[in-house]
């Protein structure tokens, strides 16, 4: 049950959202940009990133719906879940592998991010914007993570429900909410 | 040194925020409603709620700006600041920020370890849904914030001064309005 009066039947972050609006839309835009807006890395690969952060810190609601996400840029549900078990084995390429190392440090302390890591990921053709956005998506998801955990927000384990937000999210990006009105409880 | 070409001349997080301003905007718009909007909690105690969490993250850029604001906002009371850094629970602060301190200071760590009896202990000692909801986005925010300042290798200056008088600048002028002095810099050269 979440921890304060959030309206009933909005899951995960959509519940912060629609309750307190005024920071909702900072919020919203971010994502935006970061994941959804034209940019070097692609949308799928950025999703990855998402994912791959909110995995590490347990988020079921943000690693299910950016998952999600991640699935319908890319036409292929596996790739996730390979990243997700191991990055280092997934079919993805040598530059997004060594943005997500640098990613899975700033997700636990942005002061690991070694002159090495960013060398390999700058061998492997990585950009500073690239880089810019990958340390930041990293810390914008330890944000996103601790907003959706730390409210007890409900984080329905029904994978349909993850699978159309994560169309909507692919096809329309951040800025309307991808979800309106109440879930019925499945 | 940082670790991409961040704009020379900048510090912390306005080095970052120029290098991509498209960013700058929202992540500026999210701490001025959370720092200076309208709400039941004081600038101070927001404040001080800011400088806890990225204290706790030790990030010297953050703890030190926001624990110059929080200062600025609480009639110049630097000792204050530096009890709350230190231990809260020996500060001379209301029950009711101790009691969102200790949930700020879990979702810190991981927001999963908020348990039902930090919240019920907040609201005993009067705090509201909204405060909740704000102490919890605050502390989630600056495990951001901090992340990002760090995670690039932004140059954080030692110079305690250099935070007392910008502290007291952005606890007068707000955070976008003062954004503009670095990301106005970026945009007319």
């Amino acid at each position: 049950m979440p921890h304060i009066n959030l309206p009933e039947g909005f899951p995960g972050i959509s519940a912060g959202f629609t309750y307190r609006p005024e920071t909702a839309k900072p919020m919203r835009e971010l994502a935006h940009i970061l994941l959804y807006e034209p940019n070097s890395l692609t949308s799928g690969e950025r999703e990855l990133i998402a994912t791959y952060v909110s995995l590490r810190n347990d988020c079921h609601f943000c690693q299910s719906s950016h998952g999600a996400a991640a699935a319908c840029h890319l036409g292929d549900a596996s790739v996730v879940e390979k990243v997700k078990t191991d990055f280092l084995t997934a079919p993805v390429s040598d530059k997004l592998k060594a943005l997500l190392a640098i990613a899975g440090k700033v997700q636990q302390d942005g002061k690991l991010v070694t002159p090495a890591d960013v060398d390999a990921a700058r061998k492997q053709g990585a950009t500073d914007l690239e880089i810019h956005d990958t340390v930041l998506i990293a810390a914008a998801f330890c944000m996103y993570n601790r907003y959706v955990d730390g409210l007890g927000t409900w984080q329905p384990r029904d994978p349909e429900m993850y699978a159309q937000m994560g169309r909507h999210l692919a096809q329309e990006g951040y800025r309307a909410p991808s979800i309106r009105q109440p879930v019925g409880a499945v | 040194m940082p670790h991409i070409a961040l704009p020379p001349g900048l510090s912390g997080i306005r080095s970052a925020m120029a290098f991509r301003p498209e960013t700058a905007r929202p992540l500026n718009a999210l701490v001025e409603v959370l720092l200076t909007g309208p709400g039941t909690l004081t600038l101070g105690e927001r404040e001080l709620i800011a400088t806890y969490v990225s204290s706790r993250n030790c990030t010297h850029y953050c703890h030190s700006i926001h624990g110059a604001i929080a200062a600025a906002h609480l009639g110049g009371d630097e000792a204050l600041v530096k009890q709350v850094k230190t231990d809260f629970t020996q500060a001379a602060i209301s029950p009711k920020l101790k009691a969102l301190l200790t949930i700020a200071g879990k979702v810190q760590q991981d927001g999963k370890l908020v348990t039902t009896a930090d919240v019920e202990a907040a609201r005993k000692l009067g705090a509201t849904d909204l405060e909740i909801h704000d102490t919890v986005l605050i502390a989630a925010a600056f495990c951001m914030y901090n992340r990002y300042v760090d995670g690039l290798g932004t140059e954080q200056p030692d110079d305690e001064a250099l935070y007392r008088e910008r502290g007291r600048r952005v606890a007068r002028d707000g955070y976008v309005a003062v954004s503009e002095e670095y990301l106005g810099t970026l945009a007319t050269r």
